[in-house]
């Protein structure tokens, strides 16, 4: 398994990110993956109605969300999440990566798309770009945890 | 049955088993079937609607299930009847999501329905006119087995509307 230098906050605290996906396999293995970047759970939610309270009650850095779940879908939870807190952070984590819906999810505010399975070296660069653009998060790895082989 | 909707499912199977199951993979010889599918293990069955009409099975063995989901989860994995369905579940989602990707771009609209599970000793009945095309592609786990019967429903609006007319 490949090594990432870790993301890290700018108070070097791990980023903390909430994973949303109906499957509690795509949550592991997203977890897992996240883990490896050097970041914090701060909640999992199965569905879009769960992850707009999980995210009031955690504040993360960082949403990861699935699109087609069960109650609410992931844009859907998008939409709602950026309307209560403009400054969300949600990369949307899908299978179904066609253009109406990659476009559909960024214009209810979400900053990025990756396809599953996803891969590892992919989210990681999508972590990186997608926390730059904060000034409260850390645009580049401040703390090595190992050498980055892609 | 065209070959033009059936490879989108191959490519994405055969990318998605690559990809997840970290491994090389080979697709096996295809085959032509009519009729009611036997399954080898557990089958997840996924039905379109739309521009395109059909259904996809991925079938795979209990033993080759609980080996994908230790790659999947990158931990030891219980042995149990829900261990087993959320695997083919999420695999099936995966080539579904990644086929609807590649379908979608083409232009073709349609609805996925979500994947039903059969595990039971009951055999996954087929329509009268079902012709399906089956390949196993081998994987570092084992056989995964596809079985993928889909129609272009215009040709087939187009074959009910011709009516035979009586002199």
């Amino acid at each position: 398994m490949a090594q990432f230098a870790a993301l890290l906050r700018k108070d070097n605290q791990p980023v903390r990110y909430l994973v949303v996906d109906d499957s509690v396999f795509a949550r592991k293995n997203i977890i897992k993956m996240v883990q490896l970047f050097g970041g914090e759970i701060a909640g999992e939610a199965g569905d879009g109605l769960t992850a707009i309270a999980e995210y009031s009650r955690t504040k993360p850095d960082v949403v990861l969300m699935d699109i087609t779940m069960p109650q609410m879908e992931g844009i859907e939870a998008v939409e709602r999440i950026v309307r209560q807190h403009p400054e969300a952070r949600i990369v949307m984590v899908s299978s179904v990566g066609y253009q109406e819906n990659i476009l559909a999810a960024l214009q209810k505010g979400a900053k990025h798309f990756v396809q599953k399975p996803v891969k590892p070296e992919v989210l990681y660069e999508i972590l990186r770009y997608v926390l730059s653009d904060d000034p409260a998060l850390a645009g580049s790895p401040v703390a090595l945890a190992g050498e980055h082989r892609s | 049955m065209r070959m033009d909707l059936i490879q989108p499912f191959i490519n994405a199977a055969d990318a998605v088993f690559a990809e997840s199951l970290q491994g090389p993979t080979k697709i096996g010889d295809l085959l032509m079937e009519e009729g009611a599918y036997h399954r080898k293990g557990v089958a997840a069955l996924i039905v379109i609607k739309g521009d395109i009409e059909g259904r996809i099975i991925l079938d795979l063995e209990t033993e080759v299930a609980l080996k994908v989901a230790a790659i999947l989860t990158g931990a030891e994995v219980v042995d149990n009847e829900q261990t087993v369905r959320e695997t083919v579940c999420e695999l099936a989602n995966m080539v579904i999501g990644n086929s609807v990707t590649l379908l979608n771009d083409q232009g073709y609209r349609f609805k996925v329905f979500p994947p039903e599970i059969h595990a039971n000793d009951e055999g996954l009945a087929g329509s009268r006119d079902t012709e399906a095309m089956v390949l196993a592609i081998e994987t570092t786990c084992g056989n995964i087995f596809l079985n993928i019967a889909m129609h272009h429903l215009a040709r087939r609006r187009h074959e009910r509307d011709t009516v035979p007319v009586s002199s």
